[in-house]
Parts: C-alpha cells; sequence; structure tokens
C-alpha cells in the first residue's frame, strides 16, 4: 500500500521535474495549482458564468443551443405579484411559499439554534465533571447523515410511536404530527436544531475558552455580580465569535434542503418546502424541467449568499484586527 | 429573578468541592440535553430489532420480543408455541400449524400426528426478549445492501484522496512561492467559497453531462474536489512552516515535488487529518448532489438508497430501521475513535 503510494508520487515527480527545468523554481507553483485551477474552473467558475445564461433562457432543454432566449423573462414573472404578502396573488406562487417558508425557516431556527448553543457553551465553559464527555454528547448528532436524522425522528414522531404512546400514557389524544401543516414545520425546525446545534456550541465554546481568566478575576475584586461580569465582560468579547457564528448559521439554514426533505418531503402541501427544494424540483424532479426557472432562482439565493459571506469576512477579519 | 438566572450562567463551582444550585442547574440541563441527543438514536437502535409485528404495535414495547417457536416433526419450518388459556385444551402448550379465520389448526409438540382445532380466542402467544436479527440478514439477502455500502465508500474514499492531494498542492502553491497572479487566484478562491454547489446544480448538471458521468460515481467524486474550505485549511497551516526548511531541502538539490511530498505533507498532517475527517463526512453523508446524479438504482448511495425505501410504501420499517442503524454506524464509530481530534479540529478551524 505504502509502497504503491510511493511509486505513484514517483510518477507524479517526473512531470513535474521537467516543469521545473523549464519554467524554474519558483513559476513551478503553477504546476501545483493546475489540477485544483482545472477543477475548479470547469465545475464552479464556468457553471457560475453558464448559471446566467440558463436563467436568461427559457424551455426545457439542458443544451444551450436548443434554449430561446427570454431576457429577464424568468425574474419577472418571479416579481409578477398583485401583493407579495399573499402568495396567491403570485404568478409563481410556489417559489414564493418557497422564499417564505425559507425566511420564517431560517429565522426560528437560526433564533432558537443559536440561543441554546449559547447556552449550552456557557454551561460546558463553567467548571463541570466530564465536560469532554458532554461536549461530545452535544455534538454527536452533527456527524450523522440528514437521512438518518430524518428517519430517527420519523420513527418517534410516526402515528404509532413513541411519543404518541408517551401521550395516550399520560392521557393526552395521540397525533398526526408531520400531516398538520404548522406541526410538520415546527418539528422541522426542532430536527434541524437538533442536528446542527453541537457544532455551533463548539464554536462558541472555543470563544468562551479563549477570554483569559485573570479578567473575571479582576471583575470579582471589584465586586461586579456575576450578572455584570456577563453582562461587561463575556458579552463584549464573545460578540465576535456570536457574529460570525450567526452569519454562518445564517449561510447554512438558507441552504437547508437534506434532512427537511428526507422528513416531511416538502410536506403536507408545500408546508415546509424550501427554497433549494423548490430550485430541486422546479429543474429535475418535475417535468417539465424548467432549467431557467431553476437557474433564476438560485442567483437570487447566491445574492443573498454572496451578501451574508461578505459579512462573515468582515466580521473575521474585524475579529482578526480587533 | 433575571439576575438570580444569570448568577447561574456565570459563576464557576466554588473551591470547596460542594455543589450549589447553579451546579445541579447546569447538570440537570447536560444530562436532559444527553438525554434528547441519544435517545431518539437508542430507540431507533433497539427498535431495529424487533419483528415486523412487534413495530406494528402500539403502544411500543420497550425491549424486542420474538416469538418463542418450536420445531414439530412433519412440519418444516418452526412453528409458533401458544399457550391454551382457555376452553378445551386448557392449560397445554400447543404449536400452530396455520389459521383459518377465527379457527387455528394446532398441534401437540409431543403428539405431532394429531391435529387440534382451537379457537383463536383461547390462545396466547409466548414470547420472550430476543433480537428480530433478521432484520439486518435480510438486507443482505433481499435489499443488496453491500452494493449500496460499497458505492458509498467507493465515493467516500476516492474522493477524499483526491481531495486531499489536488488541495494539498495548490495550498503549497499558494503559500510557499512568491508569483505574479497569486492574490489574483486566492480571490478566486476566495471568490468560489460563497458560491456553493447548491445554487449551480443546472449549469453543473450540464458540465456533468458534457464529460459523459452522470450516472456514475465519477460524476459525484469529480464536480467537488477542489473544495475552497480545504485549500484554505492546508494553507493557513502550510504558511506557519518556517521556509528555512525548504531553503535547505533546495541547497540539497531536492526537486519541488520532492520537498512537497517528503516535507511539506508531512509537517502538514495534523491539517491533513483535519480535512480528510471533514472530506469523508461530508462524501458519506452528500445528498443533493448524488440525488441529481445518479439515477439507476444500483448506483445509489446508502443514503439514497435509504431515502428511496422510506418512499416506498411497500417497505417494511423492520428492514428500513436496520439499514439506517447500519449507515449511521461507520459515522458514529469514526466519532467515537477520533472524538477529541474531530471537535479540537473544527474548534480551531471553524469547520466548513
Amino acid at each position: 500500500m505504502l509502497s504503491a503510494l510511493n511509486l505513484i508520487m514517483r510518477g507524479i515527480e517526473i512531470p513535474f521535474s521537467f516543469v521545473q527545468r523549464k519554467l524554474g523554481t519558483r513559476r513551478q507553483a503553477w504546476a501545483f495549482l493546475l489540477p485544483n485551477l482545472l477543477l475548479f474552473g470547469t465545475f464552479s467558475l464556468f457553471p457560475i458564468l453558464l448559471n446566467f445564461i440558463y436563467a436568461l433562457t427559457g424551455g426545457d432543454n439542458i443544451i444551450l443551443s436548443d434554449r430561446p432566449f427570454v431576457g429577464t423573462g424568468n425574474f419577472a414573472g418571479f416579481m409578477n405579484c398583485d401583493n407579495f404578502l399573499d402568495v396567491n396573488s403570485c404568478e409563481r406562487d410556489f417559489f414564493w411559499r418557497a422564499v417564505w417558508n425559507t425566511t420564517w425557516f431560517v429565522t426560528l431556527q437560526v433564533g432558537i439554534m443559536v440561543g441554546f448553543a449559547l447556552l449550552t457553551a456557557v454551561i460546558l465553559n463553567r467548571d463541570i465533571q466530564a465536560r469532554g464527555f458532554f461536549r461530545g454528547v452535544f455534538f454527536f448528532p452533527v456527524m450523522l447523515s440528514p437521512v438518518v436524522v430524518a428517519l430517527v425522528w420519523k420513527w418517534v414522531l410516526q402515528r404509532n410511536g413513541i411519543l404518541n404512546a408517551g401521550l395516550e400514557a399520560m392521557g393526552f389524544e395521540s397525533f398526526n404530527w408531520l400531516l398538520d401543516r404548522t406541526w410538520a414545520f415546527g418539528w422541522s425546525v426542532f430536527l434541524s436544531v437538533w442536528a446542527h446545534m453541537g457544532f455551533y456550541t463548539l464554536i462558541l465554546l472555543a470563544g468562551l475558552q479563549a477570554i483569559p481568566r485573570d479578567v473575571y478575576e479582576a471583575a470579582m475584586m471589584d465586586r461586579a455580580s456575576p450578572w455584570r461580569a456577563f453582562r461587561r465582560i463575556t458579552l463584549p468579547l464573545l460578540a465576535p465569535t456570536m457574529l460570525v457564528v450567526l452569519v454562518l448559521a445564517l449561510i447554512k439554514g438558507v441552504q437547508t434542503f437534506d434532512e427537511v426533505y428526507a422528513f416531511t418531503g416538502g410536506g403536507p402541501g408545500s408546508a415546509t418546502t424550501l427554497i433549494i427544494q423548490y430550485i430541486y424540483e422546479t429543474g429535475f424532479a418535475g417535468a417539465p424541467r424548467l432549467f431557467g426557472l431553476a437557474s433564476a432562482a438560485s442567483i437570487l439565493l447566491a445574492l443573498v449568499l454572496v451578501v451574508l459571506t461578505l459579512l462573515q469576512l468582515w466580521f473575521n477579519r474585524r475579529s482578526v484586527d480587533g | 429573578m433575571a439576575n438570580r438566572a444569570l448568577t447561574f450562567l456565570t459563576r464557576t463551582r466554588a473551591g470547596n468541592g460542594k455543589m450549589d444550585w447553579t451546579d445541579w442547574l447546569s447538570y440537570s440541563y447536560l444530562i436532559l440535553g444527553t438525554l434528547l441527543m441519544f435517545a431518539p438514536v437508542l430507540w431507533l437502535a433497539v427498535s431495529s430489532f424487533k419483528t415486523e409485528a412487534d413495530l406494528k404495535r402500539f403502544p411500543p414495547r420497550l425491549l424486542p420480543y420474538v416469538q418463542e417457536t418450536v420445531v414439530v416433526e412433519g412440519y418444516d419450518a418452526p412453528l409458533a408455541l401458544y399457550d391454551i388459556v382457555s376452553g378445551e385444551f386448557e392449560g397445554r402448550r400447543l404449536a400452530q400449524i396455520r389459521r383459518v379465520g377465527l379457527v387455528a389448526q394446532m398441534v401437540d409438540p409431543a403428539a405431532p400426528s394429531t391435529r387440534l382445532k382451537v379457537d383463536i380466542a383461547d390462545r396466547e402467544l409466548i414470547e420472550r426478549v430476543g433480537l428480530a436479527t433478521e432484520n439486518y440478514t435480510e438486507l443482505f439477502e433481499q435489499f443488496d445492501f453491500l452494493r449500496f455500502f460499497w458505492n458509498s465508500t467507493f465515493i467516500t474514499v476516492t474522493a477524499t484522496a483526491i481531495t486531499l492531494l489536488v488541495n494539498a498542492m495548490a495550498a503549497f502553491g499558494l503559500s510557499k512561492y512568491e508569483f505574479r497572479g497569486r492574490t489574483f487566484v486566492l480571490m478566486l478562491v476566495v471568490g468560489t467559497l460563497m458560491v456553493p454547489q447548491s445554487v449551480i446544480l443546472v449549469p453543473l448538471f450540464l458540465v456533468t453531462k458534457e464529460f459523459g458521468i452522470m450516472n456514475s460515481p465519477w460524476g459525484v467524486i469529480i464536480p467537488g474536489a477542489a473544495s475552497p474550505t480545504g485549500v484554505f485549511l492546508l494553507r493557513q497551516y502550510m504558511l506557519t512552516i518556517p521556509d528555512e526548511i525548504l531553503e535547505a531541502a533546495r541547497m540539497d538539490k531536492a526537486s519541488e515535488w520532492k520537498i512537497f511530498w517528503r516535507i511539506i505533507v508531512p509537517l502538514s498532517i495534523p491539517a491533513i487529518a483535519v480535512l480528510g475527517i471533514l472530506s469523508v463526512m461530508w462524501r458519506w453523508n452528500d445528498f443533493l448532489w448524488p440525488l441529481i446524479v445518479l439515477s439507476d438504482t444500483d448506483k445509489f448511495t446508502l443514503q439514497l438508497a435509504l431515502n428511496s425505501f422510506q418512499g416506498e410504501m411497500s417497505t417494511q420499517w423492520s428492514n428500513l430501521l436496520a439499514m439506517t442503524v447500519l449507515t449511521l454506524l461507520p459515522i458514529a464509530a469514526v466519532f467515537m475513535f477520533l472524538q477529541k481530534y474531530i471537535t479540537t479540529g473544527i474548534a480551531s478551524t471553524g469547520g466548513k
């Protein structure tokens, strides 16, 4: 195994030495960059440009030359609403349902998740026995695949599931959770918080541990109350980490698809259809395959993501400088 | 009140080793959290050992039960044992041959030649705690589980190997050389960081199709191989390696490739390991892109197979649960052994 690896590396060395003789040492960097740049160019940069061409054309053919030019028609379709707050008045009501679902989903999910992640991190940062174990416990669901997460909770929530059994044992009626629009949405938010909270807890905990202990000791000397210490020391010093966590959670939240799709399939009706699922269903699952609409929707989504990422980079730089 | 609540959140335990009420609250929270995080997964794992009949039972029983069976002379398959609790044969223990309407044809294992007719209300199934391991063995015999497992493993291993090599090379080029255009390349990498795969699905579909790798594992592996996150993670680490080591090697006439392979890569193992673990996790759990690329069932990864099985009405929960357990097992094992490494690695890099 190792000798095979060595052999491969020897093999790669031959063209590299050749390039080194031709280009010189410094410009050899390009040889190291080449495979990565080729992959980047082909599967990231080029598709980003192509995306605009798709968004400006219509029809259900994937081959570009067979697609009629429609200009901004796809975008205009999205914006053709009598009243933006009433999805039924929109030409593309399914799109707007997904947009509003995603907005609600992200607001609730990020708010609840970051709140609980902060609480958990603060508790884990105390003088706790078996901290490593508890940290692992909260992180564990992050490792699970979205489909597994969905199935775990589906099994708990199903009609004959253990949650309903518990409810009946306590004298309540059992309930078909995933057939109710509001409950299905609520459980989707819950499931997503459950699955990702540990990740943000970990980052916040690292942020808390970076706050020097002697700042707190100085505060204790000055007889500051713990509440005051939390508000005046912990929160301000944790603020850069909090901002990074918030933006990161927003970026990921907006792109939620896997676990909710495996959990509810977007239903009942379109109650839990999020924007990525709209793109997937419009471009790939439905017939006809409306690639133009899917691309236009993903460009709008990309705009949101670019703004959020710029925010994140800005906060990152500030937290490094400050 | 809020004041007291925050006292609890900020104070650490007094040095006297006695638990005060804030400690009690903290531990209650943590134990409740442990339950919420583990119990559902544990419940699924226990349920995966129940028979299909047992899974349909409401309210469910905590432990898995199996039927007591007996092999009776003259019958090929083992027969289920029943206690007869009333009627003509009260007090006897009989094996059931078949059930016709409200009457069961039964036989005494001690006297297999005479068939007895018993009212089904008179008998009671004998069960004991046991594991329905057939849920698992059926996966291999009827569901082609190994194929999905192999597809997932192949994609995960190959993609991770390619990602590590290609990204380490790029990180080396970007961290250890001064050349014109470096800033431009770095900006390009930052730029693609903003545009994840999920927003270029349509054009990526076309490109993948044009390369002829649709419906093939390579269509899943190649498009995500150059991860900007990976380049960044490795470059940050390689920047900390002193340039003097490289200069010394160049004096000794080592080729640039040798410097990369023999010096930089071994010194960057901690960062490469973190990227390796992240890549394994991403690839094993990947869902949306494989869902688009792979259309034949025999090309499916475990995640796709799991998702499509849960959609089929005919699929039984017993096999579905067993398959879920087998899907999460490899990742759970990796996590158990590398927990400390993973958590510190993610905390220090900020994850993806």
